[in-house]
């Protein structure tokens, strides 16, 4: 790549985030560091039924333990420092009522935190056809559409808030795909979690609109450790997207959260995720530390779940959104876009497991890295030996945009069906200097001519989002791209 | 008026040791069209990127004047939006990227650059339809990603598509008649003939005396070792087709001799 092309894509690390602003709003905060007693402050902030402290208590323990014997999930591609766990803060809530009752009640900066950030809380003024859950560091704020949702029998609120009115429905799913002994990120979440979305459609229902879930980290030394649970019965479908900002800190932020989603027989999962924390300075310094756990289970026959992210924020990324495909004929999607650049690190992919017969999983991932970013696909596909039938597909393209970055893929079989039909296509291209002059040659700058190339690059999965958000991904996208071209 | 002028053009490789073009002079006004002929190797290719601006070659002395300005301090883009247009011998592949995104961008940056207001969406895909017409381009292939899984010959097709659509001052056409089958060649001679104005210039690189029996050029030039060594009229090419390259050759070496 030439010269100018170079110092085009090393300016880019430069580039201001976006979203790297703060409110200065009064908070209610635990003090930093962990311990039991947090976790029990927690619990009783957010007054939570004996179970689930009780459940809690035993997620810390065995977090304790896999801390003490330094089971640290660190074997991914990826070069960061660990966590100081005692040098974070569990709980962090605007000041005032946690969940507020009515968006009238939503002090003004908060509804103005969320304007800014493009999503309206009012109604009136919100994307028609989307029902969201804004989340501010540990707590919700507010659910728009409860009331609409609430005619077809759809719960969508708060984790906080579904604990306490539909105990039966929480307890039975919590930790039923995702258990507390995963990993270690899974255990500190168990135990501190804050809160985050619940979904249950019921049997028989399409949700009427798209749900989403924003989730904003404000408080400085906060991490985010929020849990979303979605359950379909027989027969229903819903589309899900979750979105994520943080203001720019110099130190690293956390953010562990837990996914799990249960699809029971002939229902749909459909759940998407724009990424965009904040990804550190050009130095590298500051950034989220992103590591999540992403699971879902086909849990009935004919059952679908299907994951798309964008993945453009954090410093370091370690996800692998994931589908256990246990009734015969499920299907399990994964398509994702992971865009790295400046220090950023991804390590990011899916496992599936093919359990019931004559499932079905594809996973296309699609991987850009600028500058000096470090970018890796990893992914799993087991099939299990009574899974006669079971069929996957996986294409993984990396597309490099300079001479420091790096790609890597991973990709792991393990199959004790002999009549499984697994297929795995990789490449990885250079966004080469033909394709930018022959850009050039038609008019085109610097800028124009990536946009257009990264942009055809990922189409495949930018066309599986909802439509309402594939629109706000291609422009987060062309942010990411734009730089100082001179 | 001179649309072009190419004044001792010695071109090299950065970074390495290697000259291409040894001098070549030329003139083209506007309204014209000149064939550039020559044996494989002899900087054909190297003279058009040249005119285009790619950046790996190093113009080691001379000149290029387009409408009379210095061509060599330009951008490529700029070059695209003051009105160079190059239909490539090898197109490009942009996987993902719709004819349409990529034209509308195109077509909107050579317009601003001529003062020109953008184009609505309606009144461009108006336009593309016109356009297509015009060179006779089959509507499917527009609705595809860029020479994506094109055959050779509708990667060809598809530069004279693109001439069609960005109307350029001057239009150089590498070997852009190679690999077509009969009814495709005569489609893009009718193609060019059609854009053939008095503002434009066009520069044919080719290898066969077939297209120019389409496309009547006022002047045929042979490359050669990186240098222009022979001009005439149509019938240079007739001569090159009968009997090779040989006398050329002959003919420069007993020049430089002299
Ligand atoms: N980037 C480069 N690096 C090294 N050598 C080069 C480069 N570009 C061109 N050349 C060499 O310069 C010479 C002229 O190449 P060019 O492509 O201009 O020839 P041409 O006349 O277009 O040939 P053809 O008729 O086969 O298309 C060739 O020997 C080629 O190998
Ligand atoms: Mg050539």
């Amino acid at each position: 790549m030439s010269t100018s092309e170079t110092e085009y894509l090393k300016g880019k690390a430069s580039e201001e985030y976006e979203h790297g602003w703060y409110t200065d709003i009064e908070s209610d905060k635990a003090p930093k560091g962990l311990s039991e007693d947090i976790v029990r402050f927690i619990s009783h902030k957010k007054d939570e039924p004996e179970w689930l402290l009780d459940w809690r208590l035993k997620a810390y323990e065995y977090f304790e333990q896999l801390l003490e014997s330094g089971h640290y999930p660190d074997w991914a591609h990826l070069d960061y420092e660990r966590p100081d766990f005692q040098n974070m803060r569990y709980y962090a809530a605007p000041k005032g009522k946690a969940d507020y009752d009515n968006l009238d009640e939503v002090p003004d900066e908060i509804l103005e935190t969320f304007e800014r950030l493009g999503i309206p809380l009012e109604e009136q003024k919100a994307l028609t056809g989307v029902a969201v859950d804004a989340v501010m560091d540990s707590v919700s704020v507010a659910t728009t559409f409860k009331e609409k949702l609430k005619e077809k029998g759809v719960i969508f609120k708060s984790f906080g808030e579904a604990a306490k009115e539909h105990p039966e429905i929480v307890r039975e799913y919590l930790g039923s795909v995702v258990p507390y002994t995963d990993n270690m990120y899974a255990a500190l979440n168990s135990a501190v979690f804050s809160d985050g979305s619940f979904v249950y459609v019921p049997e028989g229902v399409t949700c009427p609109m798209e749900l989403s879930t924003y989730f904003r980290i404000n408080e400085q030394g906060t991490g985010q450790f929020e849990r979303t649970l979605i359950v379909t019965e027989p027969g229903a479908y819903v589309s899900y997207l979750e979105g994520c900002t943080a203001p720019m800190r110099k130190e690293n932020q956390l953010h562990a959260a837990v996914v799990e989603l249960v699809a029971h027989e002939d229902s749909e999962i459909k759940y998407s995720t724009i990424q965009n924390w904040y990804p550190g300075d050009e130095d590298g310094e500051g950034g989220v530390y992103n590591l999540v756990t992403k699971r879902g289970i086909c849990k009935g026959d004919n059952s679908k779940i299907s994951w798309t992210q964008l993945e453009t924020g954090s410093a370091v990324t370690q996800k692998y959104p994931s589908v256990i495909l246990a009734g015969d004929n499920s299907v399990g999607e994964f398509y994702s876009v992971a865009f790295t650049k400046g220090h950023q690190q991804a390590d990011t992919g899916t496992k599936m497991q093919h359990i019931g017969k004559n499932t079905k999983s594809t996973i296309i991932s699609k991987g850009i890295s600028a500058d000096y970013a470090d970018n890796s696909y990893r992914g799993l596909v087991k099939v299990g030996k009574n899974a006669d039938g079971a069929r996957n597909f996986s294409q993984c393209d990396s597309m490099l945009l300079g001479p420091d970055c790096g790609a890597h893929t991973y990709p792991y079989i393990e199959s004790a069906n002999p009549s499984a039909q697994i297929e795995h296509e990789a490449t990885t291209s250079k966004v080469g200097e033909d394709q930018m002059f022959y850009c050039h040659q038609r008019g085109l700058g610097e800028e124009e001519a990536l946009k257009l190339i990264v942009n055809g690059f990922c189409k495949e999965i930018l066309q599986e989002l909802p439509m309402e958000f594939a629109v706000e991904a291609k422009e987060l996208l062309a942010i990411e791209l734009e730089g100082s071209v001179g | 008026m001179a649309l072009l002028e190419v004044k001792n053009l010695h071109v090299g490789v950065e970074d390495e040791d290697i000259k291409i073009l040894n001098g070549v002079d030329l003139t083209l006004d506007t309204g014209q069209l000149h064939a550039i002929m020559g044996p494989n190797g002899s900087g054909k290719s190297t003279l058009a990127a040249v005119l285009a601006g790619r950046e790996e070659y190093e113009v080691l002395e001379g000149e290029i004047l387009f409408d009379g300005e210095d061509l060599l301090e330009l951008e490529p883009e700029e070059r695209a939006e003051k009105g160079v247009f190059l239909a490539f011998q090898y197109p490009v592949e942009l996987p993902g990227v719709s004819m349409t995104n990529f034209l509308k961008e195109a077509v909107n940056s050579v317009r601003e650059a001529r003062g020109q207001e953008e184009l609505s969406s309606a009144d461009f895909l108006q336009y593309m339809r016109e356009r297509a017409e015009l060179v006779n381009i089959d509507a499917d292939l527009t609705k595809r990603s860029v020479n994506e899984g094109f055959s050779g010959g509708e990667k060809k097709r598809n530069e004279i598509f693109q001439l069609a659509m960005l109307e350029p001052r001057l239009a150089i056409l590498d070997e852009t008649d190679s690999g077509l089958d009969i009814d495709a060649l005569t489609n893009v001679a009718e193609g060019v003939n059609k854009l053939r104005t008095d503002e434009r210039g066009f520069l044919v690189i080719t290898h066969y005396e077939r297209i120019l029996r389409y496309i009547t050029p006022d002047r045929v030039h042979v490359m050669l070792d990186g240098k222009l060594v022979q001009s005439g009229g149509k019938e240079l090419a007739t001569k090159l087709e009968e009997k090779g390259y040989d006398w050329v050759r002959e003919e420069a070496a007993a020049a430089a001799a002299a």
